[in-house]
């Protein structure tokens, strides 16, 4: 980031709230083997359905409550968010790769490979997200790396639009000819040239969509479809209250909390970063 | 104009072409042989019945025959059959449709009414104490899963207040006829207030749940757009001629600012019928959603396929009506080459 950019982002208050909510929840989430007070994954019977509550008699306070099982919706919060944040970093990362190399090679090549990249984009666009997630889970069956392929498998088209209609205006600019007419390689031009042009936008795209891959995370969970039970994420915790909402509003209501926080900060950073770095994106759709 | 339309029209071919054969593939690399498990609940089958049966369904032709075989049956509405329900798979989405038409529209009804308001306020008032609050709101709104707010919607007026109903369409003796399955419209159709009454009471929870994230995105593009447009010089003109403030914003700045809100509006319910099917299950709403979701779980992959190539085709369709409807309301833009 320029410094020019890092001053426009400092003045912006709610961009750095953002980042402060998501720098909070990321570290609590990393350290939650350390610092968590209770066993994410096995529970006290007897101490079951507690409500939260600062003050406990076997020692060690529940203070989001307990589930069916007795286990400390807290730790269970905080270990969920390893499995839920390391995991939208792990589609966005991919699928930025993913998204970047081929807008960068479907701009500059044109022709029939432009067609073929494009036509591709357009086939995926039009399968709402989480229906082709969830037939495609159905197809793989459950798994981390299996969640990350169906998640990925159309979230690389965001940033493949984004990057290819940056590099189509630049593709032609003076460098980039001075570059060509010096002798410089195909490679060279879309790896040294082009791509450092590409990378403020591609930093907004990814941060903006890091909220909405951890979305679409809760939503197979909740289901069944994505991460399984008894490893917690935020969405299979909400899953866990489900049948307890009569009872136990606290299981279902606390990782619905961490979720909006969290994607509320990467959403408040990310337009925070899309202002400083590149305020043209601000036009483009960047949901869905 | 008529040759955008015709351009446009032909743009959608391979569009729809490519959707199909994403779907037809998702079948086709299914693991396991589904005639297997068409017949796994028959009981024990030789192999020479298995493979007349695989012959009966075509399973055993060159893959791009299949691929023509799948294409002619879309034409002809044929879908295949339901591994689980053993009935055509058109027949087990055309039941479901109607209710998950009504949810979505609703949602879409409410979003529209709270956020083209809230959207014009916030503008009129930008940077106010009403304007920041909106901004927060609306970020939230975007923030928070869906089927989420739902479950807290249950919890404050189910579980707490004991005011609306956990789940379902209708409660049972209301009466009423399911004829078009549009529950609300039969009961008003029927003259039937109780039961419409009734069914208003279902919906409110989902259809609030579900209509939370296009209430947000939707005011905030109507705030940008309208805040464009207000300081544009014919509305400038327009306050000079002593035209009244509130018709100012109305009549001469908010037709034009809708233009994107319309397009966005038609987008966005693509989107939302695709993301209503976690909602559907919180609610047990019987609807599309729910049932993607069970034929997923129990590996019915006839009905999945179908499932989703009905969603994406809704999608494509309205994007398509998203596009020509602003070119319909924009008379400015050029229908030129670029399209």
């Amino acid at each position: 980031m320029g410094s020019r950019a890092w001053r426009a982002f400092r003045r912006n208050r709610l961009a750095l709230g953002g980042g402060i909510l998501v720098l909070v929840l990321s570290l609590s989430s990393l350290l939650a083997p350390w610092i968590t007070p209770h066993d994410p994954l096995r529970g006290r019977l007897p101490d079951r359905l507690r409500s939260p509550s600062i003050v406990s008699a076997s020692g060690k306070p529940y203070l989001l409550g307990t589930d069916n099982l007795g286990r400390d919706i807290l730790s269970r919060i905080l270990h969920g968010g390893r499995v839920s944040i390391s995991l939208g970093l792990l589609v966005v990362g991919v699928s930025i790769v993913v998204g970047v190399v081929l807008g960068l090679v479907s701009a500059y090549a044109g022709g029939w490979v432009d067609t073929t990249v494009q036509r591709l984009v357009d086939v995926l666009l039009a399968f709402p997200y989480l229906v082709l997630a969830i037939a495609l889970m159905g197809l793989f069956g459950p798994g981390f790396l299996n969640l990350v392929v169906a998640l990925a498998f159309k979230e690389w088209v965001t940033a493949c639009r984004i990057v290819r209609s940056e590099a189509l205006a630049l593709k032609n600019a003076a460098f980039v000819e001075a570059s060509r007419a010096a002798g410089a390689g195909l490679f060279r031009i879309l790896f040294r040239h082009l791509l450092p042009n590409v990378i403020p936008g591609a930093v907004v795209v990814a941060t903006l969509r890091v909220g909405w891959v951890i979305l679409m995370e809760a939503s197979l969970s909740f289901l069944g479809l994505g991460i399984q039970p008894p490893q917690p994420s935020w969405g299979v915790i909400i899953a866990d209250g489900r049948d307890y909402l009569f009872r136990a509003w606290w299981i279902s209501t606390f990782p619905g909390i961490a979720i909006l926080l969290f994607v509320l900060g990467v959403n408040l950073l990310g337009e925070g970063l899309r202002d400083a770095l590149d305020p043209r994106l601000a036009s483009e759709r960047l949901s869905e | 104009m008529i040759s955008y339309l015709a351009r446009r029209l032909v743009q959608a071919v391979p569009v729809f072409l490519g959707v199909t054969f994403v779907v037809f593939l998702l079948m086709y690399l299914t693991p396991g042989d589904p005639v297997e498990l068409y017949m796994g609940q028959a009981g024990i089958v030789s192999q020479e019945e298995m493979a007349r049966i695989r012959h009966e369904f075509g399973l055993d032709r060159p893959f791009l025959e299949q691929y023509g075989r799948f294409l002619w049956g879309i034409a002809r509405g044929d879908l295949g059959r339901s591994i689980v329900h053993r009935r055509p798979v058109a027949e087990l989405i055309g039941e479901r449709l109607p209710a998950t038409l009504e949810l979505s529209l609703f949602a879409a009804l409410i979003a529209l009414l709270v956020a083209v308001p809230a959207g014009v306020i916030a503008a009129v008032r930008r940077y106010s104490l009403l304007d920041n609050v909106g901004t927060l709101l609306s970020l939230v709104g975007v923030s928070m899963p869906g089927f989420w707010l739902g479950l807290i919607l249950i919890i404050f007026f189910s579980v707490t207040m004991r005011v609306l109903p956990v789940a379902g369409r209708m409660a049972y003796g209301t009466g009423l006829e399911p004829h078009t399955g549009f529950l609300l419209l039969d009961g008003l159709l029927q003259g039937n207030g109780r039961a419409a009454v009734d069914v208003l009471r279902h919906l409110a929870m989902p259809a609030l749940a579900m209509s939370a994230g296009m209430m947000a995105m939707t005011m905030r593009i109507t705030r940008s757009s309208l805040s464009e447009t207000i300081g544009q010089d014919y509305v400038r003109t327009a306050r000079a001629k002593g035209v009244p403030e509130g018709r100012v914003v109305v009549r001469h700045a908010l037709r034009n600012a809708l233009l994107p809100v319309v397009t966005a509006v038609a987008l966005n319910l693509g989107a939302l019928l695709g993301g209503n099917m976690v909602v559907e299950t919180v609610f047990a709403w019987p609807g599309l959603g729910q049932r993607v979701v069970d034929a997923v779980k129990t590996r019915d992959f006839p009905l999945v396929q179908g499932c989703v190539l009905v969603y994406a085709l809704t999608y494509v369709v309205l994007n398509l009506a998203a596009d020509l409807s602003y070119a319909f309301l924009n008379p400015r833009i050029s229908h030129g080459k670029e399209g």
